[in-house]
């Protein structure tokens, strides 16, 4: 949250270069950003892929959701960290991509629609309606500053959950709706592991997401989102159009969280309005910050905490062998007054996050190993 | 007829509550620019300590000045520990510091007390009083009416007739000339989120048992429709606060009379929305002297 996008000296340190649009390691034309990311991007998800194919189902669930969740937490950090708009409504949005996905799915399966091509059609429809909502709330949000913006935001999350109990015959109250899995399809075998395969899917849509964003964020229009949370008169004396920045910003977050959301309903076929409570906005914030704001592969750590999250507090009852009652209150409660006091360390002590930490790490190894062959041989200045 | 006088009367007495909790909100957005998120669930905390209290000594009135004390600590504590250091790294910080104590607050509520609803009994009848044929307050209303708007009284004897009460304008207002006069900033600081926790516990105590009862997610809504209240009368404004608080308990009562409980929230973000868009400043808002 402290990088300022307008330094421009060559020797800039590593986490500033980083930043530092169409100027990566290389110095090459933006081509090559492009060509990295997909590098990386293709890396990371054949190694995945070759790790789903060892793991038991409800570890593959797991990764899914991991792969969902960053859907939504990359979006989020771009939108907060970058950008400076705090949004606690981001559980709402993804609430949003979720139950477009449920009655996208349903109404084809109602007219015996099928086909391979229903499933990726119902997640652009998600990303779609959620970029709308985005649209709407970024709208009023560039209008609003700081806490303004969050208490508007915190009402979204409050509230929207009760839309579902209005409209009753549409969305089925706090049941919520079922919808037709994602099946593999029949050429990968009669016996393929459907968990393995709604891993893929999440995989799929997490890649396409972080490609996207990680390819905007070192663009001019990532450059226009950093000049506007850092100061707006500024931004606006530089030509940049300071409410469209901002309202494209959410409307880019929002799609990624419907993206994730879809993702995240079609991983149990159910949604309800009880998954996405006004604690999950404020989990995707605490992600976000712990990991690192701002930050992409702070997003990822994100992703895997909100995991964490879900899964700690049963391995953790289960393993203690407690009594009952203090168990169940442990349940959740545990690792959430953990993660909420690491939040506040975190914000006061670290703003950088996980992320910031393992870089300011890494730029204190590279400066040893540069320094170490130092005082024997300095053959290259001389 | 007579539903519209019941839904007046019990929209004024739901009205005085939010305004005293949006009245907290306002201390100290006037105190230190910051929106206290962690109201809510600073305030369930204390109606916790309040009801706990009550059951051990079986004294209600106990039980409310132990929340109240314990507000006033639970504001100081922190504003200390917390708050101030938060500040340097920009208003977002502050924000995320509050969340994250929320869902300290909150978890650590969960783990002493678990996350069942625990019964809040009323110190008064909750059965509305008949008068001349209409149904209006019930004892417990007027005692909630009463409680909340001699506070709101209070507080403006405490800044507007006290030395106490200038100072803290002051340090709000003009912190550096103030602390050239010998005020000492930090400590009205303290003192303003001190003030305003508890009166954020008393709104709580008060509000609780019109509710489903005592759990640690009770006061989320009441937070958001407080901090819409806060809105609607304009962040600065202390009068706008109670007026804000009073008309949006009302409005809410006829949406919830007339159209059902069920689109209440659904009124909650249509007025924040509207009060934000057509009126940013709120309605009680003298001069845009913040606007870039």
């Amino acid at each position: 949250m402290t990088a300022t996008p307008t330094e421009t000296t060559p020797a800039a340190p590593s986490p500033l270069r980083r930043l530092l649009p169409g100027a990566p390691p290389g110095g090459g034309p933006r081509g090559s950003t492009l060509l990295r990311h997909l590098a990386v991007a293709v890396l990371a998800g054949t190694l995945v892929v070759l790790v789903t194919n060892q793991l038991a189902p409800y570890q593959n669930l797991q990764v899914a959701r991991v792969c969902a969740f960053l859907c939504v937490t990359a979006g989020h950090t771009v939108l907060v960290g970058l950008n400076g708009q705090l949004s606690l409504g981001h559980g709402a949005l993804m609430a949003t991509g979720a139950y477009t996905v449920a009655l996208t799915q349903r109404g084809l399966d109602e007219r015996a629609v099928g086909g391979w091509w229903t499933l990726p059609a119902s997640l652009l429809a998600a990303v779609a309606v959620t970029a709308l909502g985005g649209l709407v709330v970024g709208l009023a949000a560039a209008r609003l500053r700081g806490p303004y913006l969050a208490g508007v935001t915190l009402a979204v999350a409050t509230l929207v959950p009760a839309v579902t109990t209005i409209f009753t015959g549409v969305f089925n109250g706090e049941q919520g709706l079922r919808f037709p899995a994602a099946t593999p399809p029949a050429a990968l075998g009669a016996y393929f592991q459907p968990e393995r395969w709604l891993a893929w899917i999440a995989l799929a849509a997490a890649l396409l997401t972080m490609l996207l964003l990680a390819n905007l964020v070192r663009s001019r229009f990532g450059r226009s989102l950093r000049a506007v949370r850092d100061d707006e008169v500024a931004a606006r004396l530089a030509g940049i159009p300071v409410a469209g920045t901002q309202v494209l910003a959410f409307v880019v977050s929002a799609g990624c969280a419907g993206l994730g959301g879809g993702v995240y309903a079609v991983l149990t076929a159910t949604v309800a309005p009880g998954k996405f409570p006004l604690d999950l906005s404020l989990f995707l914030l605490m992600a976000i910050v712990i990991g690192g704001l701002g930050s992409l592969a702070g997003a990822v750590w994100g992703a895997l905490l909100l995991v964490a999250l879900q899964d700690l507090p049963g391995l953790l009852t289960e393993h203690l062998s407690l009594s009952a009652g203090l168990a169940q209150r442990l349940e959740g409660n545990l690792a959430l007054a953990v993660f909420g006091l690491i939040l506040i360390v975190v914000m006061l002590a670290a703003p950088g996050g996980l992320q910031g930490g393992l870089r300011a790490v890494g730029a204190r190894l590279r400066g040893a190993v540069r320094r170490r062959p130092a005082p024997g041989g300095r053959s290259p200045d001389r | 007829m007579q539903r519209f006088w019941f839904l007046t009367f019990d929209g004024l007495a739901a009205g005085a509550v939010y305004a005293a909790f949006a009245l907290a909100l306002v201390l100290i957005w006037r105190a230190a620019r910051v929106v206290n998120f962690a109201q809510g669930a600073m305030a369930v905390a204390t109606a916790y300590v309040g009801y706990a209290v009550a059951s051990a000594t079986g004294s209600y009135w106990l039980g409310l000045a132990a929340a109240v004390l314990s507000g006033l600590a639970l504001g100081a504590l922190v504003e200390r520990v917390l708050m101030r250091f938060a500040g340097a790294g920009g208003p977002l910080n502050q924000v995320i510091v509050a969340l994250g104590l929320v869902l300290v607050i909150q978890a650590v509520l969960g783990m002493i007390f678990g996350n069942g609803y625990r019964p809040a009994p009323a110190p008064f009848d909750t059965d509305a009083l008949t008068i001349g044929g209409v149904a209006a307050l019930s004892p417990y209303d007027i005692w909630v009416l009463g409680a909340a708007l001699t506070v709101v009284a209070l507080l403006a004897v405490l800044f507007t007739r006290t030395p106490v009460g200038l100072r803290m304008r002051a340090a709000a207002f003009a912190p550096e000339v103030s602390r050239l006069l010998g005020v000492s900033v930090g400590r009205m600081l303290t003192l303003g989120w001190a003030l305003a926790a508890g009166v954020g516990a008393l709104a709580g105590m008060l509000v609780v048992p019109t509710g489903l009862g005592l759990h640690s997610h009770a006061m989320d809504l009441v937070f958001v429709v407080a901090f819409t209240a806060a809105v609607v009368g304009g962040l600065d404004s202390p009068v706008g606060a109670v007026v804000g608080g009073l008309l949006v308990g009302l409005i809410l009562s006829y949406v919830t009379g007339y159209l059902g409980p069920d689109t209440t929230p659904l009124a909650v973000l249509v007025l924040l929305l509207a009060v934000l868009l057509a009126r940013p400043g709120g309605l009680f808002s003298a001069a845009r002297a913040r606007h870039v």
